[in-house]
């Protein structure tokens, strides 16, 4: 029997905003770091991509040696936070109180450096990490067979993204984050350690990236450089979510998520309905490649601040 | 702290301009050295270093004289290699279009994105240049008839009413006359009026406000010319490289050229020349050590920025030998304030001037 061609595209519709939530989802747990770093600390990790790549390497060579993709993610946890301490304490501590643009700079050697060592560690080549067994199936959701480790996905981000609000908004440490980032120097003369608050905020960065890197591992391929283009989206995210927000940065990714899948999904049909079909073969994969930033230059030329605005900024 | 380097014309031979200007000598009789040795690999190399010093040049501009930390400079880089490659594959080798072609794209792209983009401040700028410049990148990669992420060869060179620019020592020559150009251009434009108010933007843009200049125009001016010379140099390096690929406008390009200003100096005449200079000669240094040279090109960045804010032409100038010596102790800021715009270096300016009547 023939399906209906409406159904089949509410199918299609269906499976790519999810697709798209999966990888909004990805993008919040790398913005949220970020996020966190350049609002209280106003420090720009350029870095913070060679995190998540560290992360799936570190994660695909766990799984590889202990053979349980939950063993790997609980020893990935631990091996973050200590490299993100480590890159922290080594390189970037002097530079908090320097301008960006020494931050950038700094950061960008550093993304040389470990997409090199990526390279002499594990070789040029991409390294597949396969989606553990007991996730390997599908789901059926209401007629749509989605596969399971892409909704694990979801459901791991929008854990951590609930985790993440009830730390920085219910929790102690969460007061004094807000605090350190009003006023930096009033919460260091409370005696409150603001440099080890610092640190830690910078290891939970580095733990979130890793997380992303680890889940991100099964469906995109292992390799050198492979931070770099999900760090670009995540500036995206975070320019149009308000700098420093938490709350921006969440619906920032699950907006910009799902507007590149359904747009490089959809567009070009789209397109080819309208315009000829050598035309918008052309036309096609360029708009839907362009569609994000254009979405960030139509937020920053109506709200500058972005969509979050943090207030004492 | 009145140094007075950026309201008089070069009256104080400094060390970074007398080094700058037999740098220059030096690199004008290389042909002639590298014909004798008959050494093309010299040669190239040497092309190549002139064509990042005007592209780090045009980079300097907002950079260093504007405060516009753009990290998407290689976008113009790009458009100019695109501006040759793309016209010579459809049979248009003719070198005056092409340029026409590389200064509208690149003036017009320029124009939008700078209106948007000068629109923040801070680190939503570093990230919003960066992301138009990755637009761009994604875009070439997805233009599959022009090769798409293989990238696409140059048909022919440029053809300048008769002259190939492909040929080696024609090409040589015309990066260096640009440089030449855009280094006595660039000269004149930050002791221009209009020069003084984009630095004096850059120091404290409330006050220029509050004084009556619209900075946003002014900045948005010098973006644009800053993007054109970029797109010079992208053409330049299109027919050096005879090659056309979308990574010439990737972020990691962009990253060099901001090196190669903060190396050299930003906010010096010379500096991005000097950087230009020890950049790629580093690079091809360690290249020659190890494969993974990265490994220790990265770190090297880091320690030069926590180690010395200067560049080679603020060492340079802090070396020289006038009383102050406001580089070695202040802060980058200071060190090239415009002192027409500093209420305490006023009165000195005036007096100075009067003294030689």
């Amino acid at each position: 029997m023939r399906v209906p061609e409406t159904a089949l595209s509410l199918t299609l519709f269906v499976i790519q905003s999810l697709n798209g939530l999966q990888l909004g989802v990805l993008l919040f747990l790398m913005a949220a770091g970020l996020t966190l770093v350049f609002g209280i600390m106003n420090f720009v990790n350029l870095a913070h991509g060679s995190m998540y790549m560290m992360g799936a390497f570190f994660a695909a060579s766990l799984y590889q040696y202990t053979g349980s993709f939950l063993m790997a993610a609980l020893l990935l946890a631990p091996a973050m936070l200590a490299l993100g301490l480590a890159v922290e304490w080594v390189a970037l501590r002097k530079l908090y109180q320097r301008d960006h643009l020494d931050q950038v700079l700094a950061t960008f050697g550093l993304i040389l450096f470990f997409n090199e060592l990526a390279r002499i560690l594990w070789g040029p080549s991409p390294y597949y990490m396969e989606v553990p067994e007991f996730l390997s199936g599908a789901v059926d959701l209401f007629g749509i067979r989605y596969p399971a480790y892409r909704l694990l996905i979801i459901a791991a981000g929008l854990l951590v993204a609930l985790g993440c609000y009830v730390l920085i908004h219910r929790s102690r440490i969460g007061m004094l984050i807000r605090a350190g980032a009003t006023n930096r120097s009033m919460v260091g003369v409370l005696g409150v350690n603001i440099v080890l608050l610092n640190s830690l905020l910078f290891g939970l960065g580095a733990v979130l990236a890793g997380l992303a890197g680890l889940l991100a591992g099964p469906i995109m391929s292992v390799q050198a450089g492979m931070g770099e283009p999900i760090l670009i989206l995540t500036m995206v995210v975070i320019v149009i979510g308000g700098i420093g927000s938490i709350r921006g940065a969440f619906y920032a990714s699950l907006i910009v998520g799902v507007v590149d899948t359904l747009g490089r999904t959809l567009l070009p049909a789209l397109l080819r309905s309208v315009l000829e079909r050598s035309s918008a073969d052309i036309a096609g994969p360029a708009l839907a490649s362009m569609m994000i930033y254009l979405l960030m230059a139509v937020v920053l030329a109506i709200k500058p601040q972005g969509l979050f605005p943090v207030r004492n900024a | 702290m009145n140094r007075d380097m950026s309201t008089a014309p070069l009256r104080k031979w400094s060390a970074a301009g007398a080094i700058g200007i037999v740098l220059l000598a030096a690199l004008a009789v290389l042909p002639f050295y590298t014909r004798a040795t008959a050494d093309p690999f010299l040669l190239t190399l040497a092309s190549r270093i002139l064509i990042f010093a005007i592209a780090a040049l045009s980079l300097n501009l907002i950079l260093g004289y504007g405060g516009l930390v753009s990290f998407g400079h290689a976008l113009y880089l790009g458009l100019g290699v695109y501006a040759a490659v793309i016209p010579s594959f459809h049979g248009m080798d003719n070198g005056w279009l092409q340029l026409l072609i590389a200064v509208l794209a690149c003036g017009v792209t320029g124009l939008v994105t700078g209106a948007i983009a000068l629109r923040t401040q801070g680190i939503s700028f570093i990230m919003i240049t960066l992301a138009f410049a990755q637009m761009f990148f994604f875009l070439f990669v997805s233009l599959s008839q022009y090769g798409g992420d293989d990238g696409l060869r140059l048909a022919s060179g440029s053809n300048f009413s008769g002259v190939l620019l492909t040929e080696p020592r024609t090409l040589y020559f015309s990066a260096f006359l640009v440089l030449c150009f855009s280094l006595y251009g660039c000269h004149r434009l930050v002791h221009a009026r209009f020069g003084l108010v984009v630095r004096g933007a850059k120091s404290n843009e409330k006050r220029m406000r509050a004084l009556g200049f619209p900075t946003f125009r002014y900045r948005l001016a010098l973006y644009v010319i800053s993007a054109i010379l970029c797109g010079v140099a992208g053409l330049l390096y299109g027919n050096l490289t005879q090659f056309g690929s979308p990574s010439y406008m990737s972020w990691t390009t962009s990253g060099e050229l901001i090196v190669m200003v903060m190396l050299g100096g930003m906010g010096t005449l010379f500096g991005p020349l000097y950087g230009a200079l020890a950049m790629i000669l580093t690079e091809e240094g360690l290249k020659s050590i190890t494969e993974h040279w990265m490994v220790i090109f990265g770190p090297l960045i880091v320690l030069l920025i926590t180690v010395s804010r200067l560049g080679i032409a603020g060492l340079l100038q802090a070396r020289d030998g006038d009383g102050a010596g406001p580089a070695r102790g202040g802060t980058r800021e200071t060190a090239w304030a415009p002192p027409a715009l500093d209420n305490d270096s006023q009165p000195a300016n005036n007096t100075e001037a009067k003294e030689p009547t």
